[in-house]
């Protein structure tokens, strides 16, 4: 168990980002308060602040993104510094490279960060392990573990409606199995005191023993959405057709997606969030998605204000922490 | 050559020997317990004060890829690593490279093994040509002229219900005990953990009960209709272990075995991804250890077995799913299981029968697994109170992957003999 607290140096600050799991309410307050401070920066004449000049910062990508690569690099160069995108293809990482071999020529760059993400589970916590020990690493999605980033800026985006975490019901809603963001999700909505936290979906997209996780299992959407005050949607991804977990998207739709009629089973002033991007009329109807209670597009822009935040808090330490490990 | 080990304590569970004498040995056999027997005179002493003989192990599944394969632990360091276990004989499954699926490639191995000389080899036949699953292999001719103990799928599981179904029958005309596997593919696919608990909270992908005790349910029903006899290798899961057990009370003749890891281990060790714990099958629950453990006492698994997997050092170098499963586990076979006997599991008799006399029985061996006079002299020696502490950076074998870095354990090998040869002594 001593390896979970890899991404915390020996006064508790941050040195990783690898999970929300584990980490103290304290530490994941701080990070909403400092991207509160960093909120304005974009509607600043001059979106950049200083606090990172001079430091390199790799965003290493194993698997394909746009957005999350996209609001990484923004923040970074927000932050002031130096960014390099590194994709690798997996099928040229096979040829006979292993990770760590790739691991040794980065950091022969002097990078201080790398933003990871990759297929496997486990992945970001295997390179902040083995990486030199002044490099950072924060997991920016590893397989269907963990990404603690999409995670935060979902809590920052509850916290400006919903000040009070202790009063939420909060639903969770669709592919669970195997979404690393819902994973990331419940641990900090358990973690900031979210009383009662709703998994719904199929069986076959809810993981074995979730209750576990600290979640109540609904198969219904109507009896689990009753009440709450956050609802949180999934992405369907379209592979889940196959291997039989889901006979088809206008099944799933009928049973699990969010209707203007549904909505209303949930608190009135309840909002609904999305990690996007987002299957219109698969697990969401337009009308939903553009609607009065969506802040989707509000998420995107808090996004770039957590990234910058974890960033500042991983790479900003005083440097009598940098011991190694 | 005469050799005596004097003055130990022997202890041979088959006979319900425990007492403190003598041993003499002419050549390759015992000949003798207790008394000298006439003309006796000795070339070669151990001196065994304050220490126990025992029969030489046998370990049912031992994986070496060579012929072929250098990087996955060769065959001579791994032999070694047997000896300086306490291990006389192994069994190696067919899935070598090339497949056992000839009786040159079975010769081969023989040859190696002899040319060795630190540990008898018994290879088991592949039930498919090439274990393909879809032509069966030349059994009689791997028995007969390859010396092959038995037939397996190895860890090829077989497609085709139609092709295990001739298999079986095939080898039961043979008289050739087939040993199993039990994977139902389709179920366990990608997968790296018991799925459950851990599973879900790292989101890996799982490997549930059912991969096990679908294949098993199915081969148990093959089993009653073909009247082949069979061993499941390395049951991990309680029901497994139940459905087993009951067609053992129901007369079918079938057998099966476990290893240390998942008498010791749980889910729970993978802890935050250590792939030291990647095995298969997967490590799986609390529940599923006790039931395990309580098996083995009660003897409807009369048999441990290490399921050793030398590694290279890198194949465990990668994020859980990514890395390679399997434990390097010949060197802690003994130990593990003495482990037992303090954690009051095992008897110290039920433990050294469950590795010797066991699979002795098992694989239908008379000539070794008993410290009787006209047996094979395989004789492991060991200091039963030695502690030490495992590190797997100091095993002979060349595979340095195990989960049981630093556990303190009890009793050392001292000397390993096999057939009248003293192949290891401990240099201490």
């Amino acid at each position: 168990m001593k390896n979970q607290h890899v991404q915390l140096d020996k006064e508790g600050r941050l040195r990783h980002f690898i999970t929300t799991e584990g980490l103290s309410r304290n530490l994941l307050t701080e990070i909403l308060d400092t991207a509160e401070n960093f909120s304005t920066v974009g509607n600043q004449q001059v979106k950049k602040v200083p606090l990172l000049r001079g430091k390199t910062i790799i965003n290493l990508f194993f698997e394909p993104s746009t957005r999350t690569r996209t609001t990484f690099e923004l923040a970074a160069s927000r932050l002031s510094a130096d960014v390099l995108n590194i994709d690798v293809n997996t099928s040229s990482a096979s040829k006979g490279e292993t990770l760590l071999d790739m691991l040794r020529n980065l950091e022969a760059m002097h990078s201080d960060m790398f933003v990871v993400r990759h297929n496997q589970s486990g992945a970001a916590q295997f390179i902040a392990e083995h990486v030199a020990p002044h490099i950072s690493v924060i997991n920016a999605g590893d397989g269907s573990h963990a990404h603690p980033t999409q995670a935060m800026l979902d809590m920052f985006t509850i916290r400006k409606h919903k000040p009070d975490f202790s009063a939420l019901r909060v639903a969770i809603v669709g592919d669970i199995m195997h979404s690393r963001v819902a994973r990331s999700e419940i641990h900090a909505l358990n973690i900031l005191g979210v009383p009662e936290i709703r998994a719904i979906g199929p069986q076959t997209l809810i993981p074995p023993d979730a209750e576990h996780l600290g979640v109540h299992v609904h198969h219904s959407l109507e009896s689990g959405l009753k009440d709450v005050d956050v609802i949180l949607m999934l992405r369907l991804q379209r592979e889940r057709m196959r291997g039989a977990l889901l006979p088809s998207e206008s099944e799933y739709f009928a049973r699990f997606g969010l209707t203007v009629e549904k909505l209303a089973l949930a608190q009135t002033d309840a909002i609904v969030m999305h990690p996007g991007p987002i299957n219109r009329g698969v697990e969401i109807e337009s009308a939903v998605a553009d609607g009065p209670q969506s802040v989707i597009l509000e998420q995107v822009s808090n996004g770039i204000a957590v990234r910058m935040a974890v960033m500042s808090m991983v790479l900003g330490r005083s440097p009598q922490s940098e011991e190694s490990r | 050559m005469h050799l005596l080990i004097k003055n130990g304590r022997i202890i041979d569970p088959a006979n319900q020997r425990d007492e403190v004498t003598d041993i003499f040995i002419v050549d390759e056999a015992i000949v003798a317990i207790g008394k000298a027997p006439e003309g006796f005179k000795a070339t070669q002493e151990i001196d065994a004060t304050n220490q126990l003989v025992i029969p030489g192990l046998i370990d049912i599944s031992v994986n070496i890829k060579k012929p072929g394969d250098k990087n996955k632990g060769s065959i001579a360091s791994e032999s070694k690593a047997a000896a300086a276990g306490g291990i006389t004989t192994i069994c190696i499954p067919p899935d070598t490279i090339p497949v056992i699926d000839s009786p040159a490639v079975a010769e081969m191995i023989h040859r190696t093994a002899n040319d060795i000389g630190q540990v008898r080899m018994l290879p088991v036949a592949a039930l498919t040509a090439a274990l393909a699953g879809e032509h069966l292999a030349e059994m009689a001719l791997l028995r007969d002229r390859g010396g092959c103990i038995g037939v397996s799928n190895g860890n090829n599981p077989l497609h085709s219900i139609l092709v295990m179904r001739r298999a079986m029958e095939y080898a039961a005309s043979c008289r050739m005990q087939v040993y199993l596997r039990a994977n139902e593919v389709s179920l366990s696919k990608n997968g790296c953990a018991h799925e459950g608990v851990i599973s879900t909270r790292l989101g890996l992908t799982g490997i549930p009960e059912a991969a096990e005790t679908v294949a098993v349910a199915r081969e148990l029903m093959l089993v009653e209709q073909t009247g082949v006899s069979a061993h499941f290798l390395h049951i991990s899961s309680h029901h497994a272990v139940t459905m087993i057990n009951r067609a053992q009370q129901d007369g079918l003749p079938v057998s099966m075995s476990v290893t240390p890891h998942h008498l010791h281990l749980t889910e729970m060790d993978i802890g935050y991804f250590n792939s030291q714990c990647h095995v298969l099958p997967p490590l799986r629950t609390q529940r599923d250890r006790d039931v395990l453990r309580n098996a083995v006492k009660d003897g409807s698994i009369s048999c441990i077995s290490s399921d050793h997997r030398p590694l290279p050092a890198d194949a465990k170098l990668a994020p859980f799913g990514d890395s390679s499963p399997g434990i390097s586990g010949l060197e802690t076979l003994l130990p593990l299981t003495l482990r037992l006997v303090d954690e009051d599991v095992l008897s110290l008799h039920d433990a050294i029968s469950r590795l010797s006399h066991g699979p002795a029985q098992i694989l239908g061996l008379n000539d070794c697994g008993q410290l009787q006079v006209g047996y094979r002299a395989d004789i492991c020696i060991l200091d039963a109170e030695q502690h030490w502490s495992i590190n797997p950076e100091s095993f002979i074998s060349s595979g340095k992957n195990s989960p049981f870095s630093d556990w303190e354990v009890k009793g050392k090998v001292t000397h390993t003999i096999l057939a009248g040869q003293c192949v290891y002594q401990a240099t201490e």
